[in-house]
């Protein structure tokens, strides 16, 4: 349930610079699976935030309190039901959604806190998993996902279709979504989703509650 | 208005008895001019207040800390204590390149007031009877506490504390402080507390305090007068509490079942077993070094603390609007104040708005954690602290 668990994932730090590119200035955010502070420290400097962050390693803790963060020591799938309605403009998850135990619960209160979540995680639609899977018939160890299926944090991976699909079911409306390819750059925003969820390694989106 | 006096050390219990009223420490003292106004509605018109202070004040007056201690601590937080003759209390936390640095704060502790090591307290003289307060003295609370070290540190010149912390009572000075001075506090560090003493906490206060009121040498509380002590009644009561400061799991590490200085059980009432050995131990030392009198009131304070019952029943409304950044600590073994207290705090200051951080120290050392060596806590208090410098 950390985001240093998957530090690897972050090695590209192209996704970081998307959430922080749908902050708006000034915003207040909360980043939940925060890690070592590291995009919540990028957001208080670059876009002057209020933030706090969540992260349930002691290690990620401290970091974050030498760097001058306001971090709690906790657990997504137990500590957001203690934080009240709107009390942030942003709640961000920044690859972890695959490591929470209840996705959509967790998805669901990410939208009763803050008016808007921002989710990046790893498309496991991605065709060199679907390779991996397809043709070696092995779970896909990558740059990206480096756990074997035994030892992985990351218990609930999807696609970027099964994403969009959660998204509908839990009444969140899409505001933007990005994919970045396996070099990490933006893909093309006229592509198709079955494109994205080919050649997508990772993808952000940005949500809002509907009504 | 602050003196200084240092008697030639002279540990023990006849030392503890010169302390109550004249302290091998830094005093301030405050005339009827300045009353400390309680919460009962009473006042001390005469209050005295025994402190260190370590390191040197910035220009600005801006680098002061204030640890808070807990039930029977004292001011010397990081000097010899000048009773027991041992390091002060918090040496691992407090000193040059500890992480509350002296060589960068000017750290201020003062014992409490219902305290017996300087502090106005029931061991010390009534000025206006020559005779110990005893329990004449009126009942004090952590917000009497607090108000009385905001009189000292007012009297020291310094508008806002860099930084208020403590464990156990001390953190709930801490909270209070945050509470009633919210603009005077620029960081809080409440470790190992929490907002209200539990009922269980309160029912462990109680048999320690019928303990020494059982005793017959308590005499109604008037055996200073008597010149004598209820010393047994008080050793019960503090290994009845020691207990509570330890873990299960830390205990059977410690001590098991193991025997002292025998191969099997006597078939009697010694001390067969290294923990009850060790209890006595405690029992007996403290009463050395603590005032029986004292031990009810400070136990009574913490009893009495109800954060939230002082703001509507609301914890969250203790800190509305609160600019203070907090970094609360709990431990995961500590059964005393068991994390679920502290976090009642962070909900309460997230709901606030506040800036919070929250770590929970892995340990099996119970609530004793925070006096002891744990490198984590060290780095939580060494990051929290050097990160918001100059803020």
């Amino acid at each position: 349930m950390t985001s240093d668990g998957n530090s690897r994932a972050h090695s590209q730090r192209v996704d970081l610079l998307v959430v922080s590119e749908l902050v708006g200035r000034g915003a207040r955010v909360l980043d939940v699976g925060c890690g070592d502070g590291e995009l919540l420290k990028l957001l208080v400097d670059t876009r002057g935030v209020d933030g706090r962050g969540i992260e349930i390693s002691q290690d990620g803790v401290n970091e974050c309190l030498a760097r001058g963060l306001s971090v709690i020591q906790g657990n997504a799938d137990t500590d957001l039901v203690d934080y009240p309605d709107d009390s942030f403009d942003f709640v961000v998850l920044s690859q972890t959604i695959q490591a929470t135990q209840h996705p959509r619960r967790v998805l669901s209160e990410m939208l009763r806190i803050g008016r808007k979540a921002i989710i990046s995680f790893p498309n496991f639609g991605h065709w060199s998993v679907r390779t991996s899977l397809g043709f070696k018939g092995r779970m896909p160890v990558t740059e990206n996902l480096p756990y074997s299926w035994y030892d992985t944090p990351n218990i609930h991976f999807c696609t970027i279709r099964d994403f969009v699909e959660l998204c509908r079911e839990a009444d969140a409306r899409i505001e933007k979504a990005v994919a970045l390819d396996a070099g990490g750059q933006r893909m093309t925003l006229k592509a198709p989703w079955w494109f994205w969820n080919l050649f997508g390694q990772q993808a952000v989106f940005l949500l809002s509650r509907r009504g | 208005m602050a003196t200084t006096s240092h008697p030639a050390p002279s540990f023990g219990a006849s030392q503890a008895r010169s302390e109550a009223d004249n302290p091998s420490s830094l005093v301030m003292r405050f005339g009827p001019d300045k009353p400390l106004i309680l919460e009962s509605g009473r006042r001390i018109d005469h209050l005295q207040i025994g402190y260190q202070t370590y390191g040197t004040l910035n220009a600005d007056r801006s680098n002061g800390i204030l640890v808070c201690h807990a039930l029977t601590g004292d001011q010397h937080v990081a000097s010899t204590n000048p009773v027991t003759g041992k390091p002060g209390w918090w040496e691992t936390m407090v000193g040059p390149g500890k992480p509350i640095d002296t060589d960068r704060f000017f750290v201020i502790c003062s014992n409490v007031v219902g305290g017996c090591m300087g502090t106005t307290g029931p061991a010390s003289t009534n000025p206006e009877t020559g005779q110990p307060y005893g329990l004449d003295l009126p009942l004090i609370t952590i917000p009497d506490m607090v108000r009385a070290q905001a009189m000292l540190v007012d009297a020291l010149g310094i508008d806002r504390l860099y930084c208020v912390a403590g464990g156990s009572m001390g953190g709930m000075q801490v909270l209070q402080w945050a509470a009633s001075y919210p603009d005077r506090v620029a960081n809080a560090l409440p470790i190992a507390t929490g907002p209200r003493h539990s009922s269980q906490n309160i029912a462990f206060h109680e048999v320690g305090r019928q303990a020494i009121m059982a005793d017959p040498d308590w005499r109604g509380g008037r055996y200073l007068a008597e010149d004598t002590s209820p010393r047994k009644g008080l050793a019960v009561a503090r290994m009845a509490a020691h207990i509570t400061y330890m873990s299960d799991e830390g205990l059977h590490r410690k001590f098991g079942r193991n025997l002292q200085d025998r191969d099997k059980v006597a078939f009697g009432f010694d001390a067969d077993f290294q923990i009850e050995s060790y209890l006595r131990h405690q029992g007996l030392s403290f009463v050395e070094r603590f005032d029986a009198n004292s031990y009810l009131y400070v136990t009574r304070a913490m009893d009495y603390f109800d954060l939230a019952a002082d703001f509507g029943g609301r914890l969250a409304n203790a800190f509305l609007g609160t600019k203070t950044r907090f970094c609360v600590v709990s431990f995961t073994s500590d059964w005393l104040f068991p994390t679920e207290e502290s976090k009642s705090v962070v909900r309460a200051l997230n709901a606030a708005g506040a800036k919070v951080s929250f770590v929970e120290v892995e340990t099996d050392r119970g609530h004793d954690a925070f006096l002891l060596d744990e490198p984590v806590l060290f780095a939580s208090v060494r990051g929290f602290l050097s990160a918001s410098e100059g803020r």
